[in-house]
């Protein structure tokens, strides 16, 4: 579904991934951890088609077509979605109208007709309680005063009702108590299928109790420096990275 | 010189005396005098500069070096002002055409008993006296070229009188067309608004201009506010590239009164507005949005005043601007405390969005303080569109055109949605929406 070939990415000319390669297939969770400052938000970026970083090398291919040269409504129209690290707050759109303009603008490119008001309100209202959202929150202001853990759970109903193909999970773990947690993460569950992808950015193991990967790999300036099944996030959690930067530092 | 080269202001001055020699009595009445006096004023006065202060960025360089016909016949219908559209029953509607009441196109629904709604030409003939108490009172010592000018020239426009008492459901909704099909065209529309006590009223000013000629409209409304009483006042520009409006609205709140305005602009060649309101009496609440939205070469100067004479009063203000293209903007805020007006509530926000490199906006925020316990505050950002924003929405699907409007349009609501006339802000809204789909 996603395959990425030494991808290489800077900002203000300073480079932050040094030739990133993953293979993500339909119905694999992948989990993505390292130390702050690796790169982590950098690559779920760049795949979701942030101008501010310049691709300098490599490929993405998203099932087959390249999308480094798309636009991010494109990317998000042919079925990558991110969840940010950082929603951001946007005043004066409420997300119920935010939805609806980005699903029917999704389906318009997909070549289908728009959703009307009825059929478009009957379908949010059962994906906000798949994720307990209270109704009220949709017709406020994006984000706008919401709590760390509404803004996160917030992601997580948007990616319910847009059902992307490739999920991209930036730290939506970070900030939220354990029921938070356990909510994000049936959100994330009910949408797994043969056909869909997820990868996981965390920093914690703690999240991959509940959304249980089947790679887990480990980025550390800017590379894939280890990559393994579930039971390395469990070793990363006992042992920290250090062991890992010491190994990487042998070799290079 | 030529003939064509005289310039406008020994154009205007030659008029009105060659006007005032074939009047008969009528010269020696009130009415007239004031007129005379205003003459001489702008006489002196002429038109501003920009060595002048409250003119420092708007040049009218331009505007007084075109002619006008000021006394231009037309034949506009309805069906040529359709883009307004407002249900039959719902308000009062006024139609002046080049400077002049249409009474063919105005309807009037509301009671006489509740409102008195006249042309200015009709009112200063059927009751000259109440007509005096009213006109150029409050804008006697403008010191404003333009200002003397229209007085000079006061004419028509409308007289809309309200007893004590009275809530006036529907709104009055006055239309200034400037036909200007086949020549450029000059009209100076004058507005006295009589508010009573406890008496409310909504009404709207809606400019617009056909045709590609040059259209100059010089308007000035005077509104008194009375006691307790409650004004909603809007005024939507919605011009033409060839048109130049200045635009005076001089208002007196008397103790425990409200006024909101709304002035929103949508096009325009050159607009500048002026919208001083003095809160002559205690505990009065003044509210002032505003909204701009210029592209091209267009130009836009917002200058308000809140002038607290009286404690325990407050003001509000909030202007908001998009700048497109190439176009300018200008804000001055002024708010003045009087020694008297002491816990005095003054706030004023203006906040602006230069959408290209080549737009500008100048903003000044200006307070004169003189008591001492007063709540001040004020506060103006010009800012970029937020990329951050963008990303986000873009990120879900939004095309990026999508989302700037999403976002502009919310940038615009907050001054839109205290447009408390179904039918005009409906109009705005769908305006606005077109506007930012065209780019
Ligand atoms: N907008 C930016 N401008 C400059 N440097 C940046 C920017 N974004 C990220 N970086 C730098 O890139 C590196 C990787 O950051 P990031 O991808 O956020 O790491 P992670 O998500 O793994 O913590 C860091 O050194 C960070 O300082
Ligand atoms: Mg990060």
């Amino acid at each position: 579904m996603l395959s990425i070939n030494d991808l290489r990415a800077s900002i203000e000319g300073k480079e932050i991934l040094k030739g990133i390669n993953l293979e993500v297939k339909a119905g694999e969770v992948h989990a993505i951890m390292g130390p702050n400052g690796s790169g982590k938000s950098t690559l779920a970026s760049v795949l979701a088609g942030r101008e501010e970083y310049e691709v300098t090398g490599g490929s993405v291919l998203f099932e087959g077509k390249g999308i480094l040269e798309m636009a991010p409504e494109e990317r998000a129209a042919e079925g990558i979605f991110l969840a940010f690290q950082y929603p951001v707050e946007i005043p004066g759109v409420t997300t119920i109208n935010f939805l609806k303009t980005a699903v029917n603008e999704i389906r318009k490119y997909r070549g289908e007709s728009p959703l009307d008001a009825a059929q478009f309100l009957k379908m949010v209202r059962e994906k906000a309680k798949l994720v307990s959202m209270n109704d009220s929150l949709l017709k406020r202001a994006l984000n706008e005063g919401f709590s760390g853990g509404e803004k996160k759970r917030n992601e997580i109903f948007q990616m319910a009702v847009l059902e992307p193909k490739l999920a991209i999970l930036d730290e939506t773990d970070s900030g939220l108590d354990i029921d938070a947690l356990r909510i994000v993460a049936e959100g994330v569950n009910s949408l797994r299928s043969p056909e869909r992808a997820a990868i996981v950015v965390t920093h914690y193991q703690r999240l991959l109790d509940y959304i249980v990967p089947d790679f887990v790999h480990v980025l550390y300036k800017g590379r894939i420096v280890k990559s393994g099944p579930k039971e390395l996030a469990l070793e990363l959690e006992e042992k920290g990275y250090d062991w890992i930067k010491a190994e990487v530092e042998a070799l290079s | 010189m030529t003939t064509e080269t005289i310039d406008l202001k020994t154009k205007l001055i030659t008029d009105f005396y060659a006007r005032e020699s074939v009047m008969n009595g009528e010269a020696a009445s009130a009415f007239h005098q004031k007129k005379r006096a205003a003459l001489a004023r702008f006489d002196q006065l002429g038109f501003p500069t920009v060595r002048n202060e409250e003119w420092k960025y708007s040049s009218v360089k331009e505007l007084v070096n075109e002619s006008y016909n000021f006394n231009s016949e037309s034949n506009v219908v309805l069906a040529d002002l359709e883009d307004l559209k407002i249900p039959e029953q719902d308000a009062n509607i006024i139609y002046f055409v080049n400077g002049r009441y249409n009474a063919e196109l105005s309807r009037m629904v509301s009671s006489q008993a509740q409102i008195t709604i006249s042309s200015l030409s009709e009112a200063i003939k059927k009751d000259p006296q109440l007509v005096n108490t009213y006109f150029n009172e409050l804008t006697k010592e403008s010191g404003e070229g333009f200002t003397e000018l229209n007085t000079a020239f006061a004419q028509d426009g409308i007289f809309i009188h309200v007893p004590d008492n009275q809530t006036v459901e529907h709104p009055v909704i006055l239309r200034f067309v400037a036909d200007a099909r086949t020549q450029n065209v000059g009209n100076q529309p004058r507005n006295i608004i009589a508010v009573g006590r406890n008496s409310h009223l909504k009404m709207a000013e809606a400019f617009r201009t056909l045709g590609s000629g040059r259209s100059f409209t010089n308007a000035v409304t005077e509104i008194y506010v009375g006691e307790e009483a409650g004004v909603e006042y809007y005024k939507v520009q919605n011009e033409s590239e060839q048109a130049y409006h200045i635009g005076t609205t001089q208002v007196r709140m008397l103790a425990r009164s409200q006024f909101y305005a709304g002035t929103v602009t949508l096009n325009g060649r050159f607009t500048r507005n002026n919208l001083n309101i003095i809160l002559d009496g205690e505990r009065c609440e003044a509210h002032m949005y505003g909204l701009y939205f210029p592209d091209g070469t267009q130009h836009v100067d917002n200058h308000t005043v809140a002038d607290h004479r009286k404690p325990n009063s407050e003001s509000n203000e909030l202007y908001k601007g998009i700048l497109r293209d190439k176009s300018k903007g200008v804000f001055n805020g002024k708010i003045f405390v009087r020694p008297d007006a002491q816990k005095t509530n003054a706030f004023q926000s203006c906040k602006n969005i230069v959408l290209s490199p080549e737009a500008s906006m100048n903003t000044k925020p200006q307070l004169e303080i003189y008591a001492d316990d007063v709540k001040c505050s004020h506060g103006t950002t010009t800012g970029q569109i937020d990329e951050e924003a963008l990303f986000y929405m873009r990120s879900r699907g939004i095309s990026r055109p999508e989302a700037l409007s999403l976002l502009m349009f919310a940038f615009c609501a907050d001054v839109v949605s205290q447009i408390r006339i179904d039918s005009i802000r409906e109009y705005l809204e769908n305006v606005i929406a077109e506007k930012l789909a065209s780019k």
